[in-house]
């Protein structure tokens, strides 16, 4: 392929990279058995949860991070970096929307999530993570209604506090990777979904998370119960400012499914990814996994990640129930010198349980794009069924992809379909667009986002055009 | 409207060795005129047509091409679409994902804008879609597929066809879109392009076939052999080549 025919474009630069100048409490850079106990009176925390925080903290210091991933990135310092971090507030915690600070709201609204009644997102509820703390969740009445707890994590350890005992920790375990342990120990919000049996949650819920303090990082926690016969939809979206020192973001979502109950998870994550050189960015190191605990119970996730300097994720799903279903739709897109690692796992125990994995990889510039995955059929799971594509999609000479699926199957009636594609981006379906009228940059944004079609299909109405605007911005400059 | 002058080009193959394709290529095509050209298999039509339609990875060593008085050797391949420049590829490409009816949307509409024109909105667009389907034979769940992905060999050169009616372009270059088309299909070809035949349209058809032009009747026949025009003719010099091969104007060449 000539190469002169890819020619470079002008950059444009990352739209959320702006910073809020707003008064916080932030602690100072450190991190000790003293900080994790200030976090935890911070947040008028019980006492189950500060001694949980407390073993987390004393096994993480056994740990070391981990090398295997395909990712390259200077040591972190844990002791640069502040554990918390919360804009000021005259209360404890705002009763309602007119006690948030305008300067949130204001933030909010440039990054386009209105919090306020009249531009609320039309039948999205909202929680809005600023930095280290929640600082409001819309449409929380509504919800109310229905049965449907959707608040803060903070709040729900106030208010629930047996389904936290019941439930955290139970999907991720501290102890299960460095990071889920360092979260453990000094999280300090995040959201907390509820739906009780039978609900079908009236409407998306949504995590908008912000990180705007320097040399903070952002360790949150989110929590999502669905009862049996119940259904929900969750979207979290993420942004931070441009700086040129890296961000450490280590969140830990578990997922609980279950009998009959539906979760379908989905990220649009736009952390911010460096420039160019690969100066600043968000490392970007999350445990998400989900169980499907109930006979037919299902768990989506799909992921659209086109920021961070590093991404390190593999949203997972333990497949307990019987004819339980785990999915995976992802597109990972790594441009000039972003690193992804990310992928899946599925773990097989119930019988007849289904799994599904997409995973649709683009690399341009230098970037790096690695896809791992696990498919693990444990003796119990008969007549387990696994399909996995991997698509990976270069545009560039400069950038790579890599593909490591490992499969673990300890049961004979398993049934495991796998297809996986390379493909340099078409020179003749670049020319085809162009003689037809197309722009190069159009015609590079319609051939990628036909790649992603399938995976953008499973994203919820309101995101599906969001994503596909989103991969547009990220790829610009990326032709060459 | 356009002329070629001397145009001289050659490749690099997988082996960097630099591989002559056009050797002193001359056209000139008036408005309203339907040329035909014809030639053995590796004369270079293909190339000739990606060319003109402003296909990279060619060196061009030496001539000009000229469009509407214009020198569009540095234009890019949107820009002379913009002008007015349109190729029905030999191979119409598969774009996976990526829904036929958006596909032509959003190229004319960037066509549209280039020329300075506004957009046209959905509703114009469906109706002006629906209507152009019609006249090549194709069924409307074409609008809702892949651009070209599963298409037939005659169902992908239908929807260059239609491509075509919809963009209305000024100098249509066709590289064998009669090629494998049922009896059929072949006339549906014929009637779309002659649908636009007018005083300020011309045409480029390359075949192999006679078959084609006794639908579409050309002004001029030209044969093209080893990367030269060596032969130029009324629509009787198809009817020729179709008796004789290419053979003895291959001897012809050599002797002269
Ligand atoms: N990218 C390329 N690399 C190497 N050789 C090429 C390339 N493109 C074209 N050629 C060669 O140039 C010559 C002309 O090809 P072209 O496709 O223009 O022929 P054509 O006249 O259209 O033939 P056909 O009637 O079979 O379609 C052929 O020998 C072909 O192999
Ligand atoms: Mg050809």
């Amino acid at each position: 392929m000539s190469n002169a025919y890819l020619k470079e474009v002008v950059n444009k630069s990352y739209e959320y990279g702006f910073v809020t100048p707003i008064e916080s409490d932030t602690f100072p850079p450190g991190l000790s058995e003293k900080v994790i106990r200030d976090i935890s009176k911070q947040k008028n925390e019980p006492e189950f949860l500060l001694q949980w925080r407390l073993k987390a903290y004393e096994y993480w210091l056994t740990l070391k991070a981990p090398q295997w991933a395909h990712i390259n990135y200077p040591e972190i310092d844990f002791q640069k970096i502040s554990y918390y971090s919360a804009p000021k507030i005259k209360k404890n915690a705002p009763k309602s929307l007119d006690e948030v600070d305008p300067q949130l709201l204001e933030t909010y609204k440039k990054l386009g999530i209105p919090l306020h009644e009249q531009g609320r997102l039309a039948g999205v509820a909202v929680d809005a993570v600023f930095d280290s703390v929640s600082v409001a969740t819309t449409f929380k009445e509504k919800l109310h209604e229905a049965g449907v707890i959707f608040c803060s994590f903070s709040e729900a350890v106030q208010k629930y506090p047996d389904l936290i005992e019941k439930y955290l920790g139970t999907v991720v375990p501290y102890r299960d990777n460095f990071f889920a342990a360092l979260n453990s120990a000094v999280f300090s919000d995040g959201s907390f979904v509820y739906i009780p049996k039978g609900v079908r949650c009236p409407m998306e819920l949504s995590t908008y998370f912000r990180i705007n303090a320097a040399n903070t990082g952002q360790f949150e926690r989110t929590l999502i119960i669905a009862d049996e016969n119940s259904v929900v939809s969750y979207l979290e979206g993420c942004t931070a400012p441009m700086r040129d020192e890296n961000q450490l973001h280590a969140a830990v979502v578990e997922l609980i499914a279950l009998e009959n109950a539906q979760i379908k998870y989905s990220t649009v994550q736009n952390w911010y990814p460096g420039d160019e050189e690969g100066r600043g960015g968000i490392f970007n190191f999350v445990t998400k996994r989900g169980a499907c605990r109930g006979k037919n119970s299902k768990i989506s996730w799909t992921q659209i990640e086109t920021g961070s300097a590093i991404t390190w994720k593999y949203p997972s799903v333990i497949l307990q129930g019987e004819n339980s279903v785990g999915e995976f739709y992802s597109v990972a897109l790594t441009n000039h010198k972003q690193q992804a690692d990310t992928g899946t796992k599925m773990i097989h125990i119930g019988k007849n349980s289904k799994s599904t994995i997409i995973s649709k990889g683009i690399s341009a510039g230098k970037g790096q794009n690695t896809y791992r995955g696990l498919v693990r059929v444990l003796p119990t799971a008969d007549n387990a069924r696994n399909f996995t594509q991997c698509d990976s999609l270069l545009l560039s000479d400069t950038c790579g992809a890599h593909t490591f699926p490992n499969l673990e199957i300890k049961n004979p009636t398993a049934k495991i379909e796998h297809e996986a594609s390379t493909s340099k981006i078409g020179e003749d379906q670049l020319f085809y667009c162009q003689q037809r009228g197309l722009t190069l940059e159009n015609a590079v944004s319609m051939i990628v986002n036909g790649f992603c079609k399938q995976v953008f299909n499973e994203l919820p109405m309101e995101f599906a055009v969001e994503a596909q605007k989103l991969l547009e911005v990220s790829l610009e400059g990326s032709v060459g | 409207m356009l002329q070629i002058k001397n145009l001289h080009a050659s490749i690099q193959d997988e082996k960097q060795k630099s591989k002559v394709i056009l050797r002193g290529i001359n056209l000139n095509i008036k408005p309203g005129e339907v040329h035909a050209i014809m030639g053995p298999n590796g004369s270079g039509k293909s190339t000739l047509a990606n060319i003109l339609a402003g296909r990279a990875g060619y060196d061009i060593s030496q001539g000009e091409i000229i469009f509407d008085e214009k020198n569009i050797f540095t234009l890019a391949p949107e820009e002379r679409a913009a002008l007015g420049l349109f190729l029905a590829f030999q191979y119409p490409v598969e774009i996976p994902g990526v829904n036929n009816m958006y596909f032509l949307k959003a190229a004319l509409n960037s066509l549209r804008k280039q020329r300075g024109l506004n957009e046209l909105d959905a509703m114009d667009f469906l109706t002006l879609i629906k209507n152009k389907i019609k006249e090549v034979c194709l069924n409307e769940s074409f609008l809702h597929r892949a651009v070209n992905e599963g298409f037939s060999g005659g169902e992908k050169k239908r929807n260059e066809v239609l491509q075509m009616l919809m963009l209305e372009p000024r100098l249509a270059i066709l590289d064998e879109t009669d090629s494998g088309l049922d009896i059929d299909a072949l006339q549906t070809v014929a009637k779309g392009v002659n649908s636009l035949r007018s005083e300020n349209r011309s045409f480029i058809i390359v075949t192999h076939y006679q078959r084609l032009l006794d639908y579409i009747v050309p002004d001029v026949v030209h044969v093209m052999v080893k990367g030269k025009i060596i032969k130029t003719g009324g629509k009787e010099l198809a009817l020729e080549l179709e008796a004789k091969g290419y053979g003895w104007l291959e001897e012809q060449v050599v002797v002269s």
